[in-house]
């Protein structure tokens, strides 16, 4: 089965890639912020299959608080580009 | 048996996050690229903390492993509604392909 994991792992690493790719290349604010987002729930799968490897549990608490902030974080940004006028 | 399962589903969540992340880089649009990638990535990390859940059982890392998804479906599509509506409001446009703008047409029925 560890095979298997690393084939995980590695699908999970490219996703974290391609959200790096539009948080750099987004044209606009939102595309960045959306990828953010992704980018910690992404975070939050990783954690998951590094409790399962290494057995412990307190990476899924990291997992959980991750979560929580990404939120905390998402919303706080949606608000200020709600306030803010856009134009290109 | 319950190893089997709990293994497909982490297969089947690590495709969804692929594929949602793969439709963050080729739509676009904000809110196509909102619309593939949320829905995706939130059910795939969803089934990987079920199959964490399966694989290992009523122990802690499971327990944990249920409330860690529990937060992830009520944040995730909050946060998406809230993106969707400040992209919205902040003036951001559509794609020149996408045929209906409900939300702008009820704004301009308000005003």
């Amino acid at each position: 089965m560890s095979v298997l994991m690393m084939i995980y792992i590695w699908a999970l690493v490219i996703s974290a890639f391609l959200c790096l790719y539009r948080i750099g290349m987004g044209p606009t604010p939102p595309d960045r912020t959306v990828a953010i987002d992704n980018l910690g729930t992404i975070v939050v799968g990783f954690c998951a299959f590094l409790s399962l490897f290494t057995g412990k549990d307190f990476y899924l608490n990291i997992g959980i608080s991750w979560s929580l902030l990404a939120f905390v974080g998402t919303i706080a940004l949606a608000k200020f580009l709600e306030r803010r006028s856009f134009d290109e | 048996m319950s190893e089997t399962i709990a293994y497909i589903m982490m297969t089947v969540g690590v495709l969804f996050d692929l594929l949602g992340c793969v439709g963050l880089v080729r739509l676009p649009d904000v809110y196509n690229r909102l619309q593939a990638a949320t829905k995706c990535v939130t059910l795939g990390t969803c089934m990987i903390l079920l199959g964490v859940f399966v694989l290992t059982g009523f122990t802690a890392m499971g327990i944990k492993a249920l409330i860690c998804m529990f937060f992830i479906l009520i944040t995730n599509p909050t946060s998406a509604h809230a993106l969707a509506r400040g992209s919205h409001k902040a003036g951001v446009p559509l794609w020149p392909g996408s045929v209906i703008d409900e939300y702008q047409e009820i704004q301009e029925k308000k005003s």
